[in-house]
């Protein structure tokens, strides 16, 4: 019934949309697809995916286009259906006939449409953090894996914080799970944090009372040891977990929160006062004091006619992704999709924070990492850079089965998981 | 965050007074190295700033608080020529620049000719640390509270002389008795004689909060002999206090908790219980209030703020109304067709929960709206060990109120009477002359639009975005199930158990593994007892 009744919806609106486009621009166009939801429960963060994707399609018809023809966006929703996410999929490349994909959120929307994309040859760029372990030849990751983003902010609070105690509360989900298996190992092996010290908390979807776990985390940290949260709570579960922490006055100096989930765009719905000091980890924040930046967010609130809108790390991974795409595509000349893969490795553009991001061989990007803090405004106010750019490792070097595997899609390797003590395009757990 | 402009105001005030009224000749000649000083501030990164604050500390004058407290509030800035530091304040077409030291005005400056002194945690404790000694000797017996208890978070061994002659002065007992906790704290950081140290356990073992617990186990891991022994027992005897308080606070939490599900599940109580309608869209209802109550806000933010922390009481109102609007709407025009077929009801009623939200999306956009705490809902207060914040406090009274009521009306109005005599014999009723299909539109619209009172409340505790509702429905029917169908003191009792019972599986099972063991209870609990706690009895059951 649900998915029936939003399908229908959303196959007449595309259909409308798609029709009266047909008429106005001729057939010689290149069509990109966008993937995100605009309805259901992860509309709340996809929308503005789908808004910047069409800002950026917009700006590069201004530009003239890509190969001399001008871009057609196509908008379909997947309504936070999972299964949805694959049945669109299939419809953007097989009837809608486009040549790359922008597009999911979620891990689990994200594996929902691997296949479709394997067996069709088309070309999807996912924009979002994620838990890594993964590398296909069909999929650019241009968020953040682990090592760009959880491993750095943990060595910022051990360094600048002097955290020796640590809780990691996350929600239930794959992300978290194996975002927080890496973290325990890492902690464990390479601070020598030691397995009292570690508290692992996994809440539900949507959980929004928090008393019982904010009082758990204080009285975790009252054991005489510097104690910091690394927090994996996933989207609108944040707003009450900060309320209820600033509600029972655990302040920044006292035991800092720093998180994987939590931008701009989260913090517009919260009276900040009270969370000033905690942290969060991303490539990108819209502080960030470079003329790109300024550019973007100028942009930005010109075609959304709202001037207190946020700009996020998701959408710089699109920004970083479409430019990547249009370079690629220029330079294989022809927007097909073996050769745009090809072509793609080792292109550069820049980012929005003054560097230059390039594709790796393993189809992650290189990215610096910020670790910031809220201040009162809403913002972020950037207090640690790596120095250089991490490169993102589809294969985390801290799980078992995981450290032998290596990813790089160049010929004549071409394969996601080589396996460099057996030698072979294996997999993992041999 | 007005609250903590407005004690900074005060503490800047404050802090200029004091150097006013006690200036001796002599410093002001020392006026120009402070000021060097203060201006070293706005020199190299993070760690210098921490050192040149711990100087500025070291100098014991008082003068420089104000440039302190600016810094910790993010107002200190200095030119982007020359580096001299100044206080900023926002003004029309730039900022108004304050000397940090006279407090004079320095002139107004263009937003891109200053630069903020950044500020991050480490240089956060730092300042409280060093604002804390600075302000031991001041005239306010707030400030001094507050000072006492920054130093005893910080346990920085240099503000021991300041603290001994601060306690030397000291008249009111209650900051009195907050410094002695701060000196024993700061005592045990230090190298004092074993005797000292151990008084100063005694002290924290009085004092027995988790601050006083992470104190004493710091000190039992580092001390030796008696002092470890003496520190180790004091730590079990502060825990096994602490312990008896987990358990109040638990019933505590589960209260509140039981309250939220109350508010949320009595409307349902209403048109689910009372009337038979499974109405999946009960959770829309509460969302509805809840935009209801950012409206409200929107308005009074930009119309008459002067009202804000009275928008929540005229929210409630407003809320009762567009929801009960709404639900009367959805009777009419879908329920009043479907009455004895509870699958197309069901049916129905969650195509229109999509419905609705998705119409909330396109109005308001999909990302969450923000609803401000008015002051008397923010913060929280202690008794004994038991910290109980204001938000949960209202909450559970509101809940209370609204069901009570909800009784009232249904047990002393005509319309009650009504209402209660439609369900029990709808065709006696219609012969009686009530006229049935009026009747039942109304308690549709009565039970939805407490829905969206629950809205109003449920606004403070959780993001108010279109997915509001979907959290709350699930729950809403559980509570309705287990305590009865058509009884409200079902739905309290319902309510408060559910609530208490999952606040004490919660820290043993998890929250996830807690949240399954409660639906696994009711599934055996429905077994045993169909018809809920609190079953109604007679002849209406039987049809």
């Amino acid at each position: 019934m649900k998915t029936y009744f939003r399908g229908a919806v959303a196959a007449i609106a595309v259909t409308a949309a798609v029709m009266t486009s047909n008429v106005v621009q001729a057939a010689d166009t290149i069509k990109v697809g966008i993937l995100h939801s605009l309805s259901g429960t992860m509309a709340i963060s996809e929308t503005t995916l789908k808004d910047v994707m069409l800002m950026l399609i917009e700006e590069q018809n201004k530009k003239g286009g890509v190969l001399g023809k001008k871009l057609e966006p196509v908008v379909v929703d997947p309504a936070s259906n999972w299964p949805l996410f694959a049945e669109k999929a299939r419809e953007l490349i097989e009837v809608k006939k486009v040549d790359v994909v922008f597009g999911c959120w979620t891990s689990v929307s994200r594996k929902s449409v691997l296949p479709v994309f394997e067996e069709l040859n088309s070309i999807l760029f996912y924009p979002v953090q994620y838990e890594g372990e993964e590398s296909q030849k069909n999929v650019f990751y241009t968020g953040a894996a682990p090592n760009q983003q959880a491993i750095p902010a943990v060595d910022y609070l051990a360094e600048a914080e002097g955290v020796k105690r640590w809780v990691l509360a996350g929600t239930d989900y794959v992300y978290p799970r194996t975002t927080n298996k890496i973290l325990e190992t890492y902690l464990k092996e390479q601070l020598g944090v030691a397995a009292d010290d570690i508290m692992i908390n996994y809440t539900p979807f949507g959980h929004s009372d928090w008393q019982t776990i904010v009082a758990d985390i204080k009285k975790f940290g009252s054991a005489g040891k510097k104690t910091a949260v690394v927090s994996t709570i996933n989207g609108d579960a944040n707003v009450p977990f900060y309320k209820e922490l600033a509600n029972q006055g655990i302040k920044a100096e006292d035991i800092p929160v720093v998180a994987f989930s939590v931008g701009e765009e989260e913090l517009a719905g919260l009276d900040t006062g009270p969370l000033v000091g905690h942290l969060a980890a991303w490539n990108y924040f819209m502080s960030a004091d470079t003329p790109e930046n300024a550019d973007f967010i100028k942009k930005w609130k010109t075609f959304i006619k709202n001037d207190k809108r946020v700009t996020n790390d998701p959408m710089e991974a699109h920004y970083i992704g479409f430019n990547m795409w249009v370079k690629a595509a220029e330079i294989a000349g022809t927007t097909e999709a073996d050769a745009v893969i090809d072509a793609i490795t080792g292109v550069t553009v820049p980012n929005l924070t003054g560097g230059y991001s390039a594709m790796m061989p393993n189809h992650h990007i290189t990215k610096p990492v910020l670790i910031g803090e809220i201040q009162a405004n809403g913002q972020f106010e950037t207090v640690s850079e790596t120095p250089g750019l991490v490169p993102g490792d589809a294969w985390s070097d801290f799980l078992p089965g995981s450290k032998d595997l290596i990813s790089d899609w160049r010929k004549p390797l071409s394969c996601g998981n080589f396996n460099v003590k057996t030698g072979k395009c294996s997999g993992k757990g041999s | 965050m007005a609250r903590f402009i407005h004690s900074f105001v005060f503490f800047l005030a404050l802090a200029w007074a004091i150097p006013g009224l006690a200036a001796p000749a002599q410093a002001q000649a020392a006026d120009d190295d402070l000021r060097a000083a203060i201006n070293q501030l706005a020199q190299g990164g993070f760690s210098q700033t921490a050192k040149q604050i711990q100087a500025l500390a070291a100098t014991g004058d008082d003068r420089v608080v104000p440039a302190l407290q600016a810094l910790l509030a993010g107002k200190l800035y200095f030119k982007k020529a020359g580096k001299q530091v100044f206080i900023i304040e926002q003004a029309s077409g730039g900022y108004a620049l304050t000397d940090p030291l006279t407090g004079e005005s320095a002139g107004t400056l263009a937003r891109g000719a200053v630069k903020k002194i950044r500020v991050n945690n480490r240089l956060r404790r730092e300042l409280k640390a060093a604002l804390g000694s600075l302000t031991l000797l001041s005239k306010v017996a707030s400030v001094r509270m507050k000072a006492a208890e920054a130093v005893f978070k910080s346990q920085d061994p240099d503000s021991l002389e300041a603290l001994d002659a601060a306690l030397a002065k000291e008249t009111d007992d209650g900051v009195k008795k907050a410094m002695q906790e701060a000196r024993a704290a700061v005592l045990l950081k230090t190298d004092a004689p074993e005797a000292d140290k151990l008084a100063a356990l005694a002290a924290m073992e009085a004092r027995g909060d988790r601050d006083a617990l992470s104190i004493v186990i710091a000190t039992a891991a580092q001390a030796e002999g008696a002092l470890k022994a003496k520190a180790e027992k004091t730590a079990t005897s502060i825990r096994q206090t602490l312990e008896l308080w987990g358990a109040a606070q638990n019933v505590w939490y589960g209260l509140s908790l039981g309250s939220v599900l109350l508010l949320a599940a009595i409307g349902l109580a209403i048109t689910f219980g009372v009337m038979g309608v499974i109405n999946m869209a009960h959770g829309e209802m509460v969302m509805i209030g809840a935009y209801v109550t950012f409206m409200v806000q929107e308005v009074i933010r930009t119309s008459m703020p002067g009202l804000f922390d009275y928008s929540l009481l005229i929210a409630v109102p407003l809320a009762f109304l567009v929801a009960g609007a709404v639900g009367i709407a959805v009777e009419r025009c879908i329920i009043r067709f479907l009455y004895g077929r509870p699958l197309e009801t069901l049916l129905a009623t969650w195509g229109l929960s999509l419905a609705l939200q998705q119409t909330v999306r396109t109005i308001f956009g999909p990302t969450n709206r923000e609803v401000g705490a008015p002051e008397f809902m923010s913060g929280a207060f202690e008794i004994g060990h038991l910290t109980i914040t204001y938000n949960r406090l209202w909450i559970i009274v509101f809940s209370l109120v609204v069901l009570f009521s909800l009784m009232a009306v249904l047990k002393k109005t005509p319309l009650g009477l009504q209402m209660r005599a439609v369900t029990q014999n709808r065709r006696m009723a219609g012969a009686m002359g009530i006229r049935t299909n009026w009747v039942d539109a109304v308690t549709f619209g009565l039970g939805s639009g407490i829905a969206g009172i629950a809205g109003v409340a449920l606004s403070q505790i959780d993001n108010v975005s279109p997915n509001l509702g979907q959290t709350y429905i699930i729950d809403s029917f559980m509570v309705v199930v287990f305590g009865g169908v058509g009884n409200l003191w079902g739905t309290l009792v319902g309510a408060m158990t559910l609530g208490v019972a999952n606040k004490f599986l919660e820290p043993y099972a998890g929250a996830v593994l807690g949240k399954v063991l409660v639906l696994v209870f009711i599934i055996l609990f429905i077994q045993k007892r169909p018809r809920g706690l609190f079953a109604l009895k007679g002849r209406a059951i039987e049809s």
